[in-house]
């Protein structure tokens, strides 16, 4: 434990700005997987155990798409749409046959998809891990901003997730889609009963979140590795973000996900050896507080 | 029609399986299984892909010189993900059910610790460690087992040499403030304190600023990077490797954090050369495996054998597994036997001719690790042969420090 080092950081604008722009690239790609399973759980009460393959497929797709088209953009496209597809896919035809079964039932087929989609990962791109490397619009110096250093792609990484922040925030609060969505969220079976295609609704609640972690998967391709199985530890400090957050809300994803990311980043200058335990103990406390999270509704 | 063709077929097939199948089971029963477990997916799958594939080529070798006792050899290779447990039950399941008669232990040295206690356990069984690089596995009397041997580098040793070129780079260069930053397991820490020790002892005036300790495996070392930004040392040694390493630079070049310190590693591999988009040059770097050090025919030869059969460069696993099955080759030659007992007493003391010794040659020692492979130390360059400016290290000096080392700890 190194509490002098964490406040001499905090009362330096240097250390601020780079471990908080940190923390923020760390929470704002956990967000856009986050707000997939929350989405997900809030609307259709399921917990998407294979969230994280979206997010491998996603940056694996990219990967290839990159080779392809030597475009940035189009791989991350790629990744992106791609997966909303397979979102769709996987809803139709695996996840709708277990609505309102056992959770055991959707935990095995959520597992299952997971380890058939490792496996095939290992057959398409071979087991060991392949980096993507740094587009070449974004292999220039960092910025620094009141001494502290900001990448220019981090930048631009943590814009577009604050702008699908935005986008989906209000969406679900000014469309006519969105207000479908929270309904169905709260009572599935009255906006059935109104005439809404709750068939169509469950597979685009299911697009976007796998669209989303297709985008985070194929926007982090470029500094981290790709290899099969890596949706594993995302999936699980999504699950983390999930709960702290509250179980079916975006907005506490997105909180929640900042929280997690400026614990990582001020956490490993006070904790050094203990930054993993001390995201737990921050969830235990908050669950402590309230136990149906940050932003969760009490059942 | 069809259909009773296909039952023909079936019956005919089944029959001529009875017939055959005595012939089959002698054939299969003549084979001998040697079980490999590794890390075989995930960001550090280069670990176990590297091995099996240099243990595949041994394969190919030792059955064409005829086998292992006139008996072909076959490998069982098995997935333990780097889990202790998996390991340990894998192991287990590699001798009991599948029949395996020796082990090639291809682990990281986080579940090779559990592999050797089933080694141990079992006691009719030879295992050759082949990854794992943590001291203690061997150095320990209370850890090393019987019949279980580590053909591989070793922490301690790489320490002493690493810290004996480091201390002279730093010294030349004015480098006084340093960084750590290497996996949260045993072989993350046990290295980093060894090389920080032995540094220490070189190199008095050294002071460590900050430390930084990634899961193995770890998706973004971003906050780990900025941290290290923020203490401004003057050079960073990290034990990170493969997919970890890859990552670790990828995201520590849009930092610019090359830029702003020297990078000392002993784990830069071919492969993650390869795969590093944009490979700084001068970072300071041990040699694990490179076909000009030592810089002979026999060893270019394998080097260039290797990459024809695999489109690929052999890393520091490839040529420890592939000394391992020499080692097996000349024990069991010895021994005329694959009793366990008898492999250990044959190994115990061996030295084998070898394109990787820094003198051509590597001998087992009676503390069950290998001495006398080749050690170097150098600085990366983008392009081939990636690492240039070689210096040799020096094994008087490595196993004298080695000695005060275990004198230190207990262990003699």
């Amino acid at each position: 434990m190194d509490l002098d080092a964490l406040g001499a950081c905090l009362t330096t604008s240097a250390c601020v700005v780079t471990q908080a722009t940190s923390g923020l690239i760390v929470g704002m790609l956990l967000f856009l997987v986050a707000a997939g399973v929350t989405l997900i759980f809030g609307v259709l009460k399921i917990v998407n155990f294979a969230h994280g393959t979206f997010y491998m497929l996603g940056g694996y797709v990219a990967y290839s798409a990159l080779a392809a088209t030597d475009s940035y953009t189009l791989a991350v496209l790629a990744g992106a749409l791609s997966m909303a597809l397979f979102g769709v896919l996987f809803e139709r035809a695996l996840i709708s046959r277990v609505y309102g079964s056992n959770v055991l039932m959707q935990l095995l087929i959520c597992y299952a998809v997971v380890l058939i989609f490792d496996d095939l990962v290992k057959i398409v791109w071979g087991p060991e891990f392949h980096a993507m490397g740094m587009p070449l619009a974004f292999q220039v110096p960092p910025l620094f901003i009141a001494g502290g250093v900001v990448p220019p792609f981090y930048a631009v990484l943590i814009g577009i997730a604050a702008l699908i922040a935005i986008v989906l925030g209000l969406g679900l609060s000014m469309t006519r889609l969105g207000k479908t969505v929270r309904a169905a969220a709260i009572n599935p079976q009255m906006v059935s009963a109104l005439g809404v295609n709750t068939t169509l609704l469950f597979a685009i609640v299911f697009a976007v979140g796998g669209g989303l972690a297709g985008l985070a998967g194929a926007l982090a391709a470029p500094v981290r590795s790709l290899s099969p199985g890596m949706g594993f530890s995302i999936l699980i400090e999504s699950f983390i973000v999930t709960v702290i957050g509250g179980m079916g809300s975006i907005a506490g994803a997105l909180v929640s996900a900042l929280l997690i990311g400026m614990v990582r980043g001020f956490g490993t200058i006070a904790f050094p050896k203990f930054t993993d335990g001390l995201i737990y103990i921050v969830m235990i406390a908050v669950l402590l507080v309230r136990p149906q999270g940050l932003f969760g509704r009490r059942s | 029609m069809s259909g009773l063709m296909t039952r023909r077929t079936m019956l005919a097939g089944g029959g001529a399986s009875l017939l055959a199948a005595p012939w089959v089971a002698r054939a299969e029963a003549n084979t001998l299984r040697i079980g490999m477990q590794s890390i075989l997916s995930g960001p550090i799958a280069l670990l176990g892909t590297s091995s099996r594939n240099a243990l595949m080529m041994e394969q190919d070798r030792i059955n064409a010189a005829g086998g292992f006792l006139g008996r072909p050899i076959e490998f069982v290779f098995r997935d333990s993900k780097g889990q202790p447990q998996e390991a340990a039950r894998i192991a287990r399941e590699l001798v009991n059910s599948t029949g395996c008669e020796l082990l090639i232990d291809a682990e990281a040295s986080s579940a090779s610790f559990a592999v050797q206690e089933v080694v141990r356990d079992l006691g009719s069984i030879a295992c050759i460690h082949t990854n794992s690089e943590t001291s203690s596995l061997t150095a320990d009397p209370k850890i090393r087992a019987p019949t279980a041997f580590r053909v591989a580098r070793q922490g301690v040793h790489d320490a002493v040499a690493g810290s004996i070129y480091l201390a002279e780079y730093a010294n030349a260069k004015k480098l006084n403030k340093w960084a750590t930053c290497s996996p949260d397991y045993a072989y993350g820490r046990d290295t980093t304190a060894q090389y920080l020790q032995f540094f220490k002892q070189f190199k008095p005036d050294v002071e460590l600023i900050t430390e930084a300790w990634p899961k193995l495996g770890q998706p973004d070392f971003t906050e780990v990077i900025t941290k290290l930004i923020q203490a401004k040392p003057q050079a960073l040694f990290t034990l990170l490797y493969a997919g970890d390493l890859s990552a670790f630079v990828n995201q520590g070049n849009v930092y610019a954090l090359f830029a702003q310190m020297t990078v000392a590693t002993p784990n830069v591999d071919y492969p993650v050369l390869a795969a590093i988009k944009n490979l700084p040059a001068g970072i300071q770097s041990a040699t694990r495996y490179l076909e000009t050090f030592p810089n002979t025919p026999a060893n270019k030869e394998w080097g260039q054998a290797y990459l024809k059969k695999w489109n690929d460069r052999p890393t520091n696993w490839s040529w420890q597994n592939s000394l391992a099955m020499q080692f097996y080759e000349q024990a069991i030659k010895q021994a005329n036997s694959l009793d366990a007992k008898a492999l250990a007493a044959a190994l115990t003391g061996m030295k084998v001719n070898t394109p990787f010794g820094a003198d051509g040659t590597i001998t087992m020692r009676d503390d069950h690790t290998t001495i006398g492979y080749a050690i170097g130390w150098g600085q990366t360059t983008p392009k081939e042969p990636f690492i240039v400016d070689v210096k040799t290290a020096d094994w008087g000096k490595i196993i004298e420090l080695e000695t005060e080392w275990k004198k230190q700890q207990k262990y003699i």
